[in-house]
């Protein structure tokens, strides 16, 4: 589009950072405030850090959810990037509508009505619910986001690669690692990291899902802020964003030098 | 080769089957279940539910499995006025919102679409980070702001737009801010991956016609930005309606959407066949805006190959 930005332009775009910025910068300034009253600024301390550091649920909580996030992103990548494969490459097969549906759908469903109906069938199937049925209700939900990722990547570049390599008589298993994998390769760890973050934060299905043991770390946080703000929960919200802060610039750095390796072989030879 | 053939076809029944198989038993099986359980009757006792079927009393359990249908559920949920006005206020807060939203995000990704190139990427990443952290934290954070000592009364009174502090939180006014604010990189990026790829040389060309700049966007940037504001508003219209942390951290006691509604039916009352008969009916509601949502996916990425 036009490469002239008008001053409307730029104050509506700065408007717009500042609107999503601005509540998160003030949070992280005070979770460092010394005062016990959330509103009164009582100067800098890292009091409330230490005082979650001795919080034994809050910190059980935030392992059971990070084994949680593992697993599930894990296994949603595995499953996202099959089913990423299964729409974009296979193409035509029986039920591809209804495949399509069920990715797209958990999209944009309700997070409630994912909720109810996982944990109904896990009733049903007898199973106990705790840390296994979240992790398996966040895969499900978290693999759809891994496939719309991988998909879009999958239809950037063409499948004349992998067709040459499978007419030369290369295995398709074989083909998937050595070409498709590593043209894929940034977008299946977003996908990984997206997935990650996402059941990292999910409240209401984790609630449905999850049983007495294992209390998640959102599911924590839910019951305190609903007994009122304390300052501690500033300081868990803050470790939180930098956790996620910090996965985010790996990912972006390791996705740089990814291209550049990939670009430099290209200039070498044929990418095979 | 017929060895690779035979391989390959069996490689690609397996990539197809393995999700595949993992979503109906996930993601479809269960809607089943919901389905049933809705026309259940609650049971006080654990599980809250009278039992559903009992596939070992043969001929007979299918004759009792029908004749225990009923449809109370539905008949409370369509009947009691609490229901009703959940589902409006559901409806309405979405409706209400999603134009909001596109207010605030059509000139967001406007103004990004016509920001130098170079610096389009980072824009894009710096609208999609704060997506990446935790829903719930951003929520929390409006909830500081908001109170009635909270910074938002300390700003307005310090510039003496008003003398008193006003009670935000627990308001109307609070879960549209938060919706807005969490559902904001929704609209902006689908609006603005469809502005990016819009061809400048039309608007050139509609210029050097003598085509006055304001009647240009109204007839070529807005048709053409619209797969991508019908996408946005889709994404934000449709989770919204069933949303449930929003409004409860951020509404009043008196501002009850259907998501809370099946929340409360669910864990505070135990009463399941009820909260399966909500999701049901919510469901219906948003059936004909999923399968547009999926219409429109399904041709983005055709259009984007």
């Amino acid at each position: 589009m036009v490469n002239r930005a008008s001053w409307f332009n730029v104050v509506s775009v700065a408007f717009g950072l500042a609107f999503l910025y601005l509540p998160i910068v003030i949070l992280i300034v005070y979770s460092f405030n010394d005062s016990r009253l959330v509103t009164v600024w009582g100067g800098w301390s890292a009091r409330w850090y230490r005082e979650l550091w001795n919080d034994g649920p809050v910190l059980a909580a935030a392992w059971v959810s990070l084994r949680i996030a593992f697993l599930s992103a894990t296994m949603a990548t595995i499953l996202g990037t099959l089913a990423a494969l299964a729409l974009v490459r296979i193409g035509r097969f029986r039920g591809r509508m209804a495949f399509s549906a069920m990715i797209y759908a958990p999209l944009v469903m309700p997070e409630v009505i994912i909720g109810l109906s996982l944990l109904l069938l896990f009733v049903t199937l007898d199973l106990d619910r705790g840390f296994w049925t979240t992790t398996l209700a966040h895969t499900t939900l978290t693999m759809c986001f891994v496939t719309v990722i991988v998909q879009s990547r999958l239809l950037a570049f063409d499948w004349s690669l992998e067709e040459a390599a499978m007419d030369l008589g290369c295995p398709p298993a074989r083909t998937f690692f050595s070409i498709t994998l590593p043209l894929i390769a940034s977008a299946v760890a977003s996908g990984w990291m997206l997935a990650f973050a996402l059941s990292l934060d999910d409240l209401v299905i984790a609630n449905f899902t999850t049983g007495p043991g294992a209390t998640t770390l959102p599911i924590q946080i839910y019951s305190q802020v609903r007994l009122g703000v304390k300052p501690e929960i500033n300081a868990i919200c803050t470790l939180m964003i930098g956790f996620v802060a910090v996965i985010v610039v790996i990912a972006s750095l390791l996705s740089k030098r990814y291209a550049v390796a990939r670009d430099r072989q290209g200039a070498l030879a044929a990418p095979m | 080769m017929n060895g690779t053939h035979a391989q390959r076809g069996w490689t690609r029944r397996l990539v197809v089957l393995i999700p595949y198989l993992w979503l109906l038993v996930f993601f479809a099986a269960p809607f089943a279940i919901v389905l049933r359980m809705s026309v259940s009757q609650n049971a006080i006792a654990a599980p809250p539910y009278l039992p559903l079927f009992d596939p070992a009393a043969g001929w007979q359990g299918v004759k009792d499995f029908v004749g225990a249908l009923s449809f109370d559920n539905f008949q409370r949920v369509f009947s009691d006025s609490i229901y009703t006005f959940a589902y409006l206020k559901s409806l309405q807060v979405a409706l209400v919102s999603t134009a909001l939203l596109l207010l605030i995000a059509f000139p967001i990704a406007y103004g990004m679409a016509r920001a130098p190139r170079r610096t389009q990427p980072a824009l894009v990443m710096a609208v999609i980070l704060p997506f990446w952290t935790a829903f719930l934290i951003r929520i929390y954070a409006w909830v500081n702001i908001l109170q009635r000592d909270g910074l938002l009364n300390d700003v307005l009174r310090a510039l003496h737009i008003i003398d008193d502090p006003i009670g935000w939180l627990s308001t109307d006014t609070a879960v549209y801010i938060g919706i807005v604010y969490s559902y904001l990189p929704f609209m902006v990026l689908p609006i603005y991956s469809a502005l990016e790829k819009l061809d400048h040389s039309l608007l050139e060309a509609a210029a050097d016609l003598g085509c006055p700049r304001w009647k240009a966007f109204w007839l070529v940037t807005l048709p053409l930005a619209m797969p991508g504001v019908l996408a946005g508003a889709l994404l934000c219209f449709i989770p919204v309606v069933g949303e449930f942390v929003i409004p409860d951290l951020l509404g009043g006691s008196n501002m009850m959407m259907i998501g809370q509604a099946l929340w409360v039916d669910f864990f505070n009352n135990l009463d399941w066949p009820a909260a399966s008969a909500i999701a049901v009916v919510l469901l219906a509601l948003l059936l004909v805006p999923i399968v547009i949502y999926q219409h429109v996916q399904t041709r983005a990425l055709a259009g984007g190959s």
